[in-house]
């Protein structure tokens, strides 16, 4: 084979060569590497240098930035994180009420009760703490509308303008229909409009009118007012299914005059309460004794009533008795109390109060306990002025309306035939600051402004003053209704100079305090209430109408009677769009997100259908809750639901009540007779969150009449002194040095109404979770309140318990926890920590209260939870001193540590030590009742230790009536509850 | 105790020599997998993958799949937990508690009841970390150092100890199972044919060579091992229970938990393993090695196992009764026994205290196929007994304005599932692929099978 070579030294020799070879090449790679490496090592810097840049080019791209702008030039009274109060006054739904706004940094968050107002005396309602959310509701108008389409105002003033110009020429009739309206500047401004369009007719339409009230006194008194009633005063009060503690009127004002007059923490006097009604309502489920009776048998009982008393008067009449109801025990109880009882109605029909006007002016009670000199200003407008409108409107005799913060397509029984004739008008215009189904046929939508965003004032009293201050910039291109009156009137003066100058003609001459005007404007602005003496009309009482009312008195009808409710969440339904109130479980039934049929226990038992079956009355279906104390032959159905237009929450939820309310006589009664009743074998669910209604004998709700406690202080209690006596522990009695926090709850003041479950669920962002969720037992509020029936399912006792954490100083919470999430502080608090919870749920079952509350799902900022906090308009009411918690953690009621921290730095700051009252978790601040006293257990001047002692200490039980709930487990709650007592007469 | 043959017959059937003995045994892992073995590998998997998929949906969006409530924070997870744990019970108990009272008929059942338990331990150790509200987080349950400041976990807490008692637990058990093997795996390299087969068994046969010094050492492993896994047999259910006794709910807060916890969950797995062996028996046709003397005395322990349970349930009527505590009454006489929960009580109590009675008749206890049917019933009834614990107890405690009730969502029932694929696809795979019963032990009673006295003693048939 021939032999090949590539060179000469490897033709000569092979061999040395190949060894060379390998060498050279090790070599020259070796060379070539490390020179690959120098190079290699800039490539590296290069690419590193270009990821990283790039990267984070990309990384920036993004997100989009958000700026946190610092105040260069601080404002006035703003110091960020710092909170303002302003005091402002909410008035909507007929329902009057003094507050103060907490602003942080620009932005109100939560809604207070004004200590210093007479009337609502620092309580709130659960719908005046909801109505926050309101004003932050993307259903808000953003800009005024012509049919639909956004405008600009000029636009829409010039249009407006014309209009009326052209209907005024044309000699045609322009309503202006407004709800009743106690502003008196807002009255001034509406009278210069109508001075300025003469052809337009101003007409007040209350939803809820109390016509019967009006009507009635005008027969027997000579004027058309709502008195001033003192339940504080009274000593028997009689209300004949008037629900004063939870819609009628002014249900904040009564509930805690009602409060005051059975407070048996400081004096030694209690009112005794017969409620007679249908349905059982929050103040008929606190009433002593209650009479169940079917509504159109009202008449008829009240005409026996005063038969009784006129014979115990000395003059008797020949009438005989009408119904079957034993009176006796009331009459006597009214006479004998003579001047110091106080007899209610909540008919609208004006013979059931002018019957109910004869028995206070034969028993003395008006002067004493009905008084007219500051009589109520709100729902002055009667259903029988609006029947005329109605008609007229509906004929076609109207060419153009004008609306202001009403609704009667959905909220009048005639709605339908309203709604035709509106859409039909030559002008509509609605100020509604959101669509409803009356401003949704409207022509032109001039969008209001939220209370919040707007001056103004109020006279909710004869005499009684308040103001309305915005206490933020208005979020959208909306105007104040007063503002585009003034406007259309050629006036260009702004609302806040109007107010001012009013005030200044008007009411500041009436005062004698301040020497100038802006002083007396910046105080009243401050506090916000403003009282003037009045001097009372004298009114004499006339018997006008008193027989042809006893004449209409007939024994009760056979047949089905349906009673039609205000709900206490929902009222007339203004509110439905606002989760918060659609959550709020129903006082008495439980039930939230719906309208039911409450039908009496006997009638279910006979027909066998349970909750949740489907009973259709005159054809309307609605879902059963089967509920105790339901009169026999009723079923009451709660207004305020069923709204189509409302927004994206509100929308179709439960049924439409106003189409069946009873329209005699052109007034409007809210019962209806003759109904036809179906059982259609079809379910509905209904979300329930308490399914069990005894208390199984256990002693949860501890309870004493008001006889047995005026000899023995702790009766009903005494099973407490044998839990006392076992009281043993191997370990030290815990001790906290510094402060030792407790609350006490009175179970004899609260009435039941919700109020402190909202408050909380504003104050420590409590999510909103749905009806499913809700269904599914897992409502997220931090303090529930817990009913109990007792007795006859006929005509049961109802107990209310409020129940939040108890902070136990045992607490069995505590040590399940394997992370420790939940210690203990030094001042007897139960803590949550959220971040290092990691959802074993150990504690929430080992908590003998069940309190706790676990993040089943991403509530906030989840589309499957769409409510306020999955928008960035809703979460602006969010309390920033407040966790947002996630998915997966356990949470519950704090005490509101954010308050007692945020005093404690504040007397720290200032150098002394927290005074009693102090600091006021939030569901005690706005309580309208006051049944809550939270304090200092360390401080023996405080309220709450004169109450409940000493909780870790049995030595110390505090107040005869004190005991804490489940004590027997010597879990050392930090909550006492005061027994509640019963004046009953047996 | 020497086991005597005489009287309680051969534990292995028919003369076999040694080498015979390991040709049967190791016989099913070189045959041809059978068709059935691939059948029921998918139906194991499809219950796994529909398990995958609901543990996804429950990562992914929350507990809130599930039908659990701010009243009743613990429902099937738990319940199944418990359920799983006792059933992992059975394989260590079977083996030392056996090895302790030198029961050598435990040799042809203790390498299945160990491997069950090694299963049904992982099963079980799923639900803890599924039912956190936030699993990514599950480390914080760890004591270890961090700079968190003086942060620790909260060594006070029954769930602490419960972690801390199933890991040990598991690894004990892992460990004694596969200390156990690996002489099995010798033997299985020595006799492979497949180069593969021989290479992976000898991997895990650690070069065992059989030697007298080996042997030695295996038996002084065991030892230890046995030695710490008979204490932790009877601790991890007593930590287990303490989950509920520790609690102050009526129901659970009762001093009898722990040692009825322990009894429960060995009935449990002594009736699975009852289970786990027929099926065994039937499919491999083990029947010389697992005789019916076997399942004899399997059924015998349950009967008096059995009566334990049934004197707990009495004691804790008893004891409701004679407490005087209104709510623990309540709880037992109102709820479980005559009330909501009736169904769930008389379930448990007819399938765990009296069905296992049936035991005490011979015809009962060699009809294999009833036998079966009684095993499955008792892990019904067992499985009942822990959702009268969980659920009634949460569902009527102190405030009746809390009662609530519970019905496990689809997801949940799917986890379960899941886990049942789990069990069940292990299994296959533990008789797939190693001696399924414990070779080197089984030689170890072979002696006792030699006749003593005559030839007429000696088997009946070949």
């Amino acid at each position: 084979m021939e032999k090949y070579w590539r060179s000469l030294e490897e033709r000569d020799n092979p061999k040395e060569f190949k060894k060379t070879e390998l060498l050279a090449e090790l070599e020259h790679k070796k060379a070539v590497h490390t020179q690959e490496n120098g190079t290699s090592r800039r490539d590296f810097l290069k690419a590193f240098g270009f990821t990283v840049a790039g990267s984070a080019l990309v990384a920036s791209c993004k997100k989009p930035v958000e700026k946190a702008i610092p105040f260069l030039i601080k404002p006035e009274e703003v110091t960020p994180g710092k909170a303002n109060y302003y005091a402002t006054t909410y008035y909507d739904q007929g329902e009057y009420c003094s507050v103060l706004v907490k602003v942080r940094d620009g932005r109100p968050i939560k809604i207070e009760g004004n200590d210093l107002s007479p009337i609502s005396r620092k309580g709130t309602s659960a719908r005046v703490q909801a109505s926050l959310l309101n004003l932050y509701d993307d259903a808000r108008f953003k800009s005024p509308l012509k049919n639909g389409e956004p405008v600009s105002w000029k636009v829409a003033d010039e249009a407006v303008v014309a209009s009326l110009n052209k209907l005024g020429s044309e000699g045609k009739m322009v309503l202006l229909i407004t709800p009743a309206i106690i502003s008196p500047t807002s009255r001034s401004v509406i009278s210069s409009f109508l001075t300025a369009y003469p052809n337009i007719t101003w007409q007040v339409y209350e939803p809820m009118p109390a016509s019967g009230i009006l009507k009635a006194n005008e027969a027997s008194f000579g004027r058309a007012v709502i008195p001033d009633y003192h339940f504080d005063k009274a000593e028997v009060i009689v209300s004949f299914a008037a629900d004063f503690l939870g819609t009628w009127l002014s249900p904040v004002e009564y509930t805690s005059k009602y409060a005051a007059g059975r407070d048996l923490r400081n004096g030694r006097r209690m009112s005794r309460h017969y409620q007679f009604e249908a349905a059982l309502s929050v103040t008929g489920s606190n009433a002593d004794i209650r009479i169940p009776c079917k509504p159109s048998e009202e008449t008829a009982i009240l005409a026996d009533l005063l038969q009784e008393l006129k014979k115990l008067s000395g003059s008797p009449g020949t009438v005989s008795k009408l119904t079957s109801h034993d009176l006796t025990a009331v009459a006597s109880d009214l006479w004998n109390k003579r001047g110091k009882g106080l007899v209610i109605s909540g008919s609208n029909a004006p013979e059931n109060q002018t019957i109910v006007n004869a028995i206070n002016q034969l028993l003395e009670n008006i002067g004493s306990t009905i008084t007219f000199d500051r009589s109520l200003l709100a729902l002055q407008g009667t259903a029988e002025d609006s029947a005329a409108w109605i008609a007229g409107l509906t004929k076609g005799q109207v060419a153009g309306i004008i609306l202001m913060d009403v609704n009667p397509v959905y909220d009048h029984p005639e709605g339908g035939s309203i709604g035709e004739a509106i859409s039909k008008l030559e002008l509509s215009v609605s100020f509604a600051d959101r669509n409803d189904e009356t401003t949704s046929l409207c022509q032109w939508t001039c969008p209001g402004t939220h209370y919040l965003e707007s001056w103004g004032d109020a006279e909710p009293k004869t005499g009684s003053y308040s103001l309305t201050q915005p206490v933020i910039q208005k979020l959208f291109d909306s105007r104040q209704a007063e503002e585009s009156l003034l406007r259309w009137t050629g006036n260009e003066i702004s609302f806040y100079d109007y107010l001012r100058q009013h005030w200044q003609t008007e009411i500041y001459p009436r005062q004698n305090e301040y020497i100038n005007f802006t002083d007396f404007w910046n105080n009243t602005l401050q506090k916000g209430i403003l009282e003037l003496p009045v001097t009372g009309p004298s009114l004499n009482y006339s018997d006008q109408g008193l027989a042809e009312a006893l004449e209409k008195a007939t024994p009760s009808s056979d047949g089905w009677e349906l009673v039609l409710y205000e709900s206490i969440a929902l009222k007339s339904g203004k509110y439905a769009n606002n989760p918060w109130l659609q959550e709020l479980p129903d006082p008495i039934a439980k039930i939230s997100w719906d309208n039911f049929a409450s039908v009496p226990v006997k009638w279910a038992e006979e027909q066998k259908i349970a909750n949740e079956g489907v009973i259709a009355i005159n054809g309307i279906e609605l879902p059963v809750f089967v509920q105790p104390g339901q009169a026999e032959n009723t079923i009451a159905v709660a207004l305020g639901y069923g709204r189509t237009i409302a927004g994206k929450t509100g929308n179709g939820i439960g049924k439409n009540m106003f189409r069946l309310v009873n329209q005699r006589n052109h007034g409007r009664e809210y019962f209806v007779q003759g109904l036809t009743v179906e059982v259609t074998g079809k379910k509905y669910p209904l979300a329930l969150s308490q399914t069990h209604h005894s208390m199984e004998g256990r002693p949860i709700v501890r309870e004493s009449t008001f006889d047995e406690w005026s000899r023995n202080p702790a009766s009903g209690n005494e099973i407490r002194e044998e839990h006392l006596k076992h009281y043993t522990t191997l370990y030290d009695k815990p001790e906290f040095p510094g402060h030792h926090w407790g609350l006490a709850v009175d179970l004899n003041s609260c009435t039941g109404c919700g109020n402190c479950t909202i408050a909380c669920q504003v104050e420590n962002n409590i999510p909103v979770i749905g009806k499913e969720q809700v269904r599914a037992r897992r409502i997220m509020h931090w303090i529930r309140i817990d009913r109990y029936f007792s007795g006859a399912p006929e005509n049961p006792k109802v107990s209310f318990q409020p129940v939040m954490c108890q902070h136990c100083d045992n607490a069995p919470c505590e040590n399940v926890c394997p992370v420790a999430a939940t210690p203990h502080s030094s001042e007897g608090l139960n803590q949550m920590a959220y971040n290092r919870c990691v959802g074993t749920r150990y504690c929430l079952n080992n908590c003998p209260y069940r309190v706790r509350r676990f993040n089943w799902l991403q509530f906030h900022g989840n589309d499957k939870f769409d409510y306020a906090s999955n928008s960035d308009l809703g979460r602006m009411v969010l309390n920033p001193d407040v966790t947002v918690r996630s998915r997966g953690v356990v949470e519950k009621c704090t005490f509101c540590i954010q308050r007692i921290q945020e005093k404690k730095h504040l007397a720290k700051v200032e150098q002394r030590s927290i005074s009693d009252g102090e600091i006021e978790p939030a569901c005690v601040q706005s309580c309208p009742s006051g049944a809550f006293v939270f304090g200092d257990m360390n401080n023996h001047d405080s309220r709450v230790f004169r109450l409940i002692g000493k909780s870790s200490d049995p030595g110390i039980p505090g107040d005869p009536r004190n005991y804490h709930l489940l004590e027997e487990l010597h879990t050392l709650p930090s909550v006492g509850y005061l027994t509640k007592i019963r004046n009953t007469n047996a | 105790m020497i086991y005597k043959t005489e009287i309680r017959g051969p534990l292995i059937n028919g003369d076999k020599s040694l080498a015979q003995i390991s040709r049967d045994i190791i016989a099913p892992i070189d045959a041809k997998t059978p068709v059935w073995w691939f059948a029921a590998m998918a139906v194991s998997l499809g219950m796994l993958g529909f398990g995958l998929y609901c543990i996804y949906l429950t990562l992914a969006y929350g507990i809130g799949g599930w039908g659990l409530n701010n009243t009743i924070g613990w429902g099937w997870a738990i319940v199944n937990f418990v359920w799983w744990i006792g059933i992992g019970h059975a394989g260590t108990a079977f083996s030392i508690f056996l090895l302790i009272l030198r029961q050598q008929w435990r040799t042809a059942i203790n390498r299945a009841a160990e491997a069950m338990t090694v299963v049904a331990v992982m099963c079980a150790g799923l639900f803890p970390l599924l039912h956190m509200g936030r699993p990514w987080l599950f480390f914080y349950i760890f004591p270890y150092p961090n700079t968190r400041g003086p942060l620790w976990v909260n060594f006070n807490s029954p769930l602490f100890w419960d972690f801390v008692a199933i890991t040990a637990y598991i690894l004990i058990s892992a460990s004694f199972w596969y200390f156990g093997m690996v002489p099995d795996f010798a033997t299985i390299r020595d006799t492979a044919k497949s180069k593969i087969k021989k290479a992976i068994y000898g991997f895990f046969a650690f070069g065992w060579t059989g030697s007298s010094k080996e042997w030695l050492r295996y038996e002084g492993l065991s030892f230890v091992l046995g030695g710490i896994a008979a204490v932790l047999v009877v601790s991890v259910h007593s930590i287990v229970s303490t989950d509920f006794a520790v609690s102050v709910i009526p129901g659970w807060h009762t001093t009898i938990f722990p040692p009825y916890f322990v009894i429960g969950a060995i009935f449990s797995g002594f009736a699975m393993v009852l289970t786990l062996v027929t099926v065994m028996r039937g499919l491999y046709r083990m029947h010389d090695y697992v005789t019916d003397s076997h399942i004899d005395a399997v059924c015998r322990v349950l009967i008096f196992i059995s009566l334990i349970m049934g004197t707990a349930y009495m004691t804790e009527i008893f004891m409701a009764w004679y407490s005087g505590s209104i709510y623990e009454f309540s709880i037992i006489f109102n709820s479980r026994m005559f009330g909501d929960f009736a169904f769930q009580f008389w379930a448990m109590f007819i399938a765990n205290a009296v069905v296992p009675q049936l035991f005490w008749f011979k015809a009962v206890r060699k009809r294999i196929w009833i036998v079966f049917i009684i095993s499955i019933i008792i892990n019904i009834g067992m499985w009942f007994e822990r959702f009268n614990i969980v659920i009634t107890s949460l569902s009527r405690d102190y405030l009746p304005a809390n009662w609530a009730d519970y019905s496990p969502s689809w997801i949940e029932v799917g986890i379960f599932i899941g886990t049942l694929g789990l069990f069940i696809s292990g299994v296959l795979l533990f008789f797939r692929f190693i001696p399924m019963i414990a070779i080197s032990e089984v030689k170890s009673v072979a002696k006792f099978n030699k006749p003593r006295v005559s030839a007429s003693n000696s088997s009946h048939h070949e």
